[in-house]
């Protein structure tokens, strides 16, 4: 007969929590935080897999960890809160439910599956003024906190939000912040400690727009990111449109039915 | 929502699957009964239970295109509303217009646009324009049920691509039937019960590579045209100043003519119609 090893439930819980921690320390930062004209996030992220997205018209999702499990996640906030706004109304979809529908979900899976997920995540709504931003960290065990103003995710969290919290400014500029944003996340990872220099095609920069109507997550890149990490500024105009990615051109379609080309001819 | 939820609270396993890009797909497992065509209907015509909106008329011109629609929705002989809203954004590029049973028509815009604004987020890229014709299509094929029972809904699409193959203007039209046919059309298209004279007026005055400028005039004669001739197309309202709704699509994006500007657009094709009122 096999025996039956006793593991204590705290002791189970620990060695889940351990698991969890040591997957996320491995990945890269991502900071989020408010500025004067809406909400700053930026991932330190050189490939082209996103961590940063937009869920719903004021709603942006920022994550680090695994990239499968969290894109699960972020489909399934999208997938929420355009089925909510369709129902309701779009203002009725918010980051509260989202944060709970997410805590919720992650929470079960921490409690009752063998593997938690490896996977911190923030969920950020941008208001009429900074005090009404809001900024919800979700982590791997479901527990969620409501963060003042900024917050850090990652490998060194506590060192970048140090940073952070010693120079966050709700009333800066976007230029300011991006610069903040980028230090914070440089100041980690260093050869001997020493400080690195991120370059735009390190970041992944993102925000929600505090004045925009509508949608208002724009993906800052190319030439608008490159000037603003110059520290010079970029009117609101020049943030970039809508997210998505223009489509295909259509000269390289191979042919005008649904079926291959070699059936035309 | 809590459709579906289990106890735990957690998302279900078809929110966080990879599954589809498309939101309709998506509602088909979580919410059906949210979906327009999935709904059993008593049997027997019902067509004069809800109000029917009217004429929409759609121009590619030199720079995209130009949908405008007038402001009618009938029940039989009676005018249900004057000032309703037929023609919206489908997007950030392109735009839709509906004729036929106004309820199901508006809840088809709706799903449309997020079916559009989903797929965005999901994937992070724009469907092509053709896409986007194509998933309206199999929309519009969901209600074949109730519109044969007398709840038919027929939409008219039309939207700048942003990735044309050569050749094809930067404008473009799609019309609909009711079973799910798409037909590309070229140059200009009308949909709803004026539509047999908004065309012939278009007809006469349609010239290819038309300015946006002088498209919207057009649009807005082709209207005036359908109400000559249509009880249920609604014309130009001096009394209450409501005037047809005129949208266009551009590289610039998605626009919707402000009141002033389409009422002096309005104003001066009445003062035409003084002079001459057949145009």
């Amino acid at each position: 007969m096999a025996m039956q090893f006793y593991a204590s439930p705290e002791q189970v819980q620990r060695d889940r929590s351990e698991y969890a921690r040591k997957g996320i320390a491995r990945g890269r930062s991502a900071v989020v935080l408010t500025y004067e004209g809406g909400i700053l996030l930026v991932a330190e992220n050189i490939t082209t897999l996103r961590k940063i997205s937009e869920i719903y018209d004021k709603i942006a999702f920022a994550a680090v960890g695994r990239y499968n499990e969290f894109e699960a996640l972020r489909r399934g906030g999208v997938r929420m809160a355009d089925m909510v706004g369709l129902s309701y109304d779009r203002r009725d979809v918010t980051a509260r439910a989202l944060a709970n529908t997410y805590t919720q979900t992650l929470g079960a899976i921490f409690s009752e599956t063998q593997k938690p997920y490896e996977v911190e995540i923030c969920v950020a709504q941008v208001g009429a003024t900074p005090e009404a931003d809001e900024l919800y960290r979700i982590t791997y065990d479901g527990s969620v906190m409501d963060e003042p103003g900024f917050m850090a995710m990652g490998g060194q969290a506590e060192a970048i939000a140090n940073v952070l919290r010693d120079r966050h400014d709700a009333t800066a500029e976007l230029t300011v912040a991006l610069s903040l944003a980028s230090e914070a996340l440089g100041s980690v990872g260093g050869e001997n400690g020493q400080p690195r220099q991120l370059t735009d095609k390190q970041l992944e920069v993102a925000v929600l727009d505090r004045r925009r109507p509508g949608r208002a997550f724009r993906r800052l890149t190319g030439a608008a990111l490159t000037t603003l990490l110059g520290h010079e500024s970029v009117s609101d105009a020049d943030l970039g449109e809508v997210d998505a990615a223009p489509p295909a051109p259509a000269e390289g379609k191979p042919t005008e039915s649904a079926a291959s080309q070699d059936t035309e001819e | 929502m809590a459709t579906g939820f289990d106890p735990s609270g957690r998302l279900p396993d078809f929110f966080t699957s990879t599954g589809t890009s498309s939101f309709t797909q998506f509602l088909s497992q979580a919410a059906p009964e949210l979906l327009p065509g999935r709904r059993p209907l008593p049997p027997g015509l019902s067509a004069d239970i809800a109000p029917h909106g009217t004429t929409i008329v759609a121009i590619a011109t030199a720079d995209g295109v130009v949908m405008a629609g007038d402001r009618r929705a009938t029940m039989g002989n009676l005018i249900a509303s004057r000032d309703i809203k037929k023609v919206h954004p489908a997007d950030g590029y392109s735009l839709i217009g509906i004729a036929g049973t106004a309820g199901i028509g508006i809840e088809l815009i709706r799903l449309f646009q997020v079916e559009l604004e989903h797929y965005e987020k999901i994937e992070g890229a724009m469907l092509s324009l053709d896409g986007k014709a194509n998933r309206l299509a199999a929309m519009v094929r969901g209600n074949l049920g109730a519109a044969m029972q007398g709840l038919a809904v027929v939409p008219l699409f039309a939207g700048f691509d942003l990735a044309p193959a050569t050749g094809v203007g930067p404008g473009r039209i799609w019309s609909f039937d009711v079973a799910g046919g798409l037909y590309e059309e070229t140059g200009y298209e009308a949909i709803g019960s004026g539509s047999l004279f908004a065309k012939s007026a278009l007809k006469k005055r349609y010239r290819a590579g038309v300015s946006t400028e002088d498209a919207i005039a057009l649009a807005v004669e082709a209207l005036y045209d359908a109400a000559d001739d249509d009880t249920a197309t609604g014309g130009p309202d001096v009394i209450r100043k409501i005037y047809p709704v005129v949208m266009t699509a551009t590289a610039a994006g998605t626009h919707r003519l402000s009141d002033e500007e389409i009422t002096t657009v309005a104003e001066r094709v009445v003062a035409g119609r003084h002079e001459n009122p057949g145009g």
